[in-house]
């Protein structure tokens, strides 16, 4: 398969699954923060096209979970009723990609709710949580790649292009920053900043937090770019011209990154995203009861949950298609960049 | 769970601070006879129970070392527990029957004036290192803990009307403590002291270095004790393992020597899941203080092991809110907020809003009770059952707020928000401590429930000391879910959560004088049924107490959970109490019906 394929092949993935997760209000039957509590820790319900008297149905159907006697968390399937599913039905206001209101779903029931991955402890969906709580991971995953790739893009271009103190002074802040144990970091920053903060702030602040930690490896990287681009003949002949320093930077170097960038963007992404559920995991990140994938996994802490009931660690998996294209989508485009850089030389090498 | 035991340890330490300010006589104890060495014959204590056999060790595990084995200093719960299986006391209460029964003192006879408690000990028994006991060893036992020097934690519950008793012999097997009213918890105030051997710690008391005597790596000859074990070795960050004390003053009804037991081994496991693998794969024989969730998970994969829930504990967990007087320091944000805590309707309103239920089935799977009190339904002689278990209503939520000035900014839905008479969103956040997942679990409900209300609630999971800080320090929050566990049923244990000069009264801690009228009443009712003799009576003044919170909500009570233990099937005797020390209150009739399986681990 030749590069350019592989690549539009990850990046649809990519966008397909993004989509999902963009349109989570669609795709999940329930509103994420909304509290069942007549059913905590539902098993995931089985959807059937053949019925206990082994009649085929073309709708598909289940049949509801009820407590069994005496017990907490031990449901089994009631036979008696069976509930069909409806496809495209409305449910619970939601605003699709923040701002259209809509009510359209993909799926949902009339009556007793659905839950094909389960409840957790309050009776929330499960299916619905992580696809909302993917927006939250994903976002901050982008945003802290987005602000990570400036900075490390604008100290990289400085300290390569003009060099001398300059470029000792903040390549060996780099380094520092290299060596730092960023999650201990993480804690600390976090544990400065105001306790009470609305969802979104937390938000933002774990975007800053986790952005601000990670520039170092990229403003090496566009360095060593910048470094080799400066002394290339183009640049030169451009400089001889009278070209500002400003226009070098922008027209002919920074183009230059922009390979670099684009495969550092793919792999800081999914370290991000990990990142933010490291901090949401350990309570430090989005505050219940919104969700993200780190706070889905939170209950795992707990032995008891460990043990008993399997589908919590479901969200653990949904970041697996994630982290794929991701790195694929990174492996490709450095592929792309190194058949390029052997394109180039080879048209050059005859003048 | 440690937290509460810190709480309890520290409303002991400022209880003593307030009450005994006015204290400082000096002690009037008579003077010390030398030990007498009589070859009286021993008056032992039958217990009944089954009979078991000898032999086996018995393996627990501590959330975490015990901090010190001297019961002059011990307040953190691993000590508590280590000590109570190595100390005994004058008087007794019986964890299972909450009722106070013979020890030390084979009997008591209370003046009718109140004043006066005649102890006549039993004769002829034995420190664990063989010296024999007399009346001289309790003397100095009391002196020694009503010294202020030695800061006992329990020096305050001995102190009434500001004076501490006085502690008399009158021969070599009467004791006679006069004090200087009367005292409400009578013979039960005896509960718990442990008594000290005179021959081993008359000397370091007169050097001065009492308090740091007997630390866990105390070598086991400078240590007795008069109860069922004793000290025999300890390895720093794993055990401490104690032997059988081969002069126990109790049989068994055969007239067998207790305890049954050869040893008990503590192990140190910090984490509770830890301790549950530990109990589940058989390395520990017991397993205590279990939440909700982990005793499901234990109970599911029962392999050689009974799981009990010993019923409702004293715990009880509550919502406050900020009602401190913070005058000029106050922030704008939290004197407006205030405005609102301070309304008795608004807090009636979240009691009536808060789903109890809900919290007794999801935080503690149906194995705790919903509170409308203080007192859980595990005290059974101090409940006021007439105190009315309301069901969840948020019309009635929505008619106080609506009488209080309250309104919603659109119709009085989910979506809407609720205003305040000035227009301003009614916004606050609950701090709950981090390390809790029960009180998480708890906050994140309330948050849900508050929503139907309009309320926008956020919740601050913090770490317990910055939480205690806020609370009890700084005093900047809004509203906090704690949880307290009383140790003892009687009410004086938590004299000075409701005084409203004590260091727990936390909705507003420390107050020179009771700033709203019914605190006032509170504080009179409280120090009346301290100097008040007879159950009947100060029953009626503590249900006085009970209704009179239960009408100002200064708490919002929430739900007790259930006392949750484990132990092997082999181990007999086993009666879990709600009472603290729940397992090991009757450690010394413990036994395995199967001894040699177990001894030779």
């Amino acid at each position: 398969m030749t590069p350019p394929r592989r690549l539009t092949r990850w990046l649809v993935a990519l966008v397909v699954l993004h989509c999902v997760v963009a349109g989570a209000g669609f795709f999940a039957p329930y509103d994420p923060v909304e509290q069942d509590r007549d059913h905590p820790y539902l098993p995931p319900m089985r959807v059937h096209l053949m019925d206990v008297q082994h009649h085929f149905h073309s709708r598909p159907f289940f049949y509801p979970l009820r407590l069994r006697e005496g017990s907490f968390d031990q449901y089994q399937e009631d036979t008696a009723a069976a509930v069909p599913l409806h496809f495209f039905i409305r449910g619970a206001d939601y605003p699709l990609l923040g701002f259209l209101p809509s009510r359209a779903h993909l799926f949902g029931t009339d009556g007793t709710r659905i839950y094909l991955l389960g409840s957790d402890a309050y009776g929330r969906d499960q299916l619905s949580r992580i696809l909302f709580g993917g927006q939250v991971s994903l976002l901050a995953g982008l945003l802290g790649a987005g602000v990570t790739l400036s900075l490390g893009a604008l100290i990289g271009l400085a300290a390569g292009y003009y060099g001398g103190w300059r470029d000792d002074l903040l390549m060996r802040t780099a380094e520092l920053f290299l060596a730092l144990p960023w999650l201990y970091l993480l804690f600390a920053l976090r544990a400065f900043l105001p306790l009470t903060v609305s969802p979104l702030e937390a938000f933002l602040l774990v975007v800053v937090v986790i952005g601000m930690v990670g520039w170092a490896r990229p403003a090496r990287l566009v360095r060593g770019v910048v470094l080799s681009v400066k002394e290339r003949d183009f640049v030169r002949a451009a400089r001889g011209f009278g070209a500002s320093d400003m226009y070098l930077l922008r027209r002919h170097i920074l183009p230059e990154t922009a390979s670099v960038l684009l495969t550092q963007a793919a792999i800081l992404v999914p370290q991000f995203v990990l990142a933010e559920m490291t901090l949401s995991f350990l309570g430090l990140g989005v505050p219940e009861p919104t969700a993200s994938w780190g706070n889905l996994l939170a209950s795992l802490q707990q032995y008891s949950v460990l043990v008993s009931y399997w589908w919590m660690y479901l969200p653990a998996l949904a970041i697996v298609p994630f982290f794929l294209g991701y790195l694929g989508l990174a492996s490709a485009l450095q592929q792309r960049a190194g058949t390029y850089k052997i394109d180039e030389q080879s048209s050059w090498s005859p003048t | 769970m440690r937290e509460e035991r810190f709480f309890t340890r520290r409303c002991c330490i400022t209880v003593g601070f307030f009450l005994a300010c006015s204290s400082l006589l000096p002690l009037p104890i008579s003077g010390f006879p030398h030990p007498q060495q009589t070859n009286r014959k021993e008056e032992l204590l039958a217990m009944p129970g089954e009979i078991g056999r000898r032999g086996g060790r018995l393996v627990i595990s501590l959330r975490s070392e015990p901090k010190t084995l001297n019961p002059l200093t011990a307040t953190d719960s691993p000590s508590r527990e280590v000590i109570g299986a190595m100390q005994a006391d004058l008087v007794h209460i019986n964890r299972a029957t909450q009722l106070t029964e013979p020890a030390l003192a084979k009997s008591w006879k209370i003046s009718p004036d109140g004043l006066q408690y005649t102890l006549t000990l039993r004769q002829g028994l034995r420190f664990s290192d063989g010296h024999p006991l007399g009346a001289d060893d309790v003397l100095f036992t009391f002196r020694v803990y009503l010294d202020e020097s030695i800061h006992a934690p329990q020096r305050d519950l001995l102190i009434v009307a500001g004076k501490p008793p006085t502690v008399r012999q009158v021969d070599a097997e009467t004791v006679i403590f006069q004090f200087a009213k009367p005292y409400g918890v009578e013979e039960r105030l005896f509960d718990g002291w442990a008594i000290l051997p005179r021959h081993l710690l008359e000397k370091p008391y007169q050097e001065g270095r009492l308090a740091q005597l007997w630390t866990p790596s105390t070598a086991p000859k400078e240590w007795a004790g008069l109860g069922p074990f004793r000290l025999k070795e300890y390895v720093a960050g794993q055990k401490l393992v104690l032997e059988r004390n081969p002069y126990y003053w109790k049989t068994d009804a055969n007239g067998n020597r207790l305890p049954y037991l050869d040893e008990l081994v503590f192990l140190f496991v910090p984490s509770a899941d830890a301790q549950v693998l530990r109990f589940q794969s058989g390395e520990t024989d017991i397993i205590t203080r279990l939440g909700a969730e982990n005793f499901s998970a234990l109970s599911r994969g029962q392999r050689g092991y009974t799981m009990a829930d010993a019923g409702p504990g004293l715990e009880y967990n509550f919502l406050f809110f900020n009602l401190n007087d913070l005058g000029d320091k106050s922030s704008a944000d939290l004197t407006r907020k205030q405005k609102w805590f301070r309304e008795v309707r608004f807090r009636q309103a979240v009691s009536a809003a808060v789903d109890r239920d809900a919290i007794v089935r999801l935080v503690y799977q149906g194995r705790g009770s919903a509170l409308w009190g203080p007192v859980t339904p595990g005290n059974r002689r101090w409940a006021n059952a007439s105190i009315a278990h309301s069901p969840r209503s948020l019309e009635r939520a929505r008619t106080l707020l609506k009488e209080a000035g309250f309104s919603w900014s659109t119709a009085p839905n989910a979506e809407s928000t609720l205003q305040d008479s000035d227009g301003k969103p009614v916004e606050f956040s609950i701090l709950t401590s981090s390390s809790n997942a029960d009180r998480t679990k708890m906050a994140t409900l309330l948050q849900e429930d508050l929503k139907q209300l309009g309320m926008r609630v956020q919740v601050v999971p913090l770490e317990f000391r910055s939480l205690l800080d806020r609370v009890t320090q700084t005093k900047e929050y809004d509203a906090c879910l704690l949880g307290l566990a009383s140790f003892d049923a009687d009410p004086n244990t938590d004299l000075n959560v409701w005084l409203s000069s004590g260091g727990t009264h936390l909705w507003n801690p420390s107050q020179s004088h009771p700033s709203t009228t019914w605190e006032a009443e509170i504080d009179r009712l409280m120090e009346q049924q301290l100097a008040t003799a007879g159950y009947d009576q100060r029953k009626k003044l503590y249900d006085r107490v009970q209704e009179i919170l239960a009408e100002n909500q200064p708490m919002i009570f929430l739900a007790s959970p259930d006392i949750l233990v484990g132990a092997k099937n082999s181990i007999a005797n086993f009666h879990p109490a709600v009472l603290e020390p729940y397992v090991l209150w009757n450690v010394e009739q413990l036994f395995f019906r199967n001894g040699g399986e177990n001894a030779s681990r």
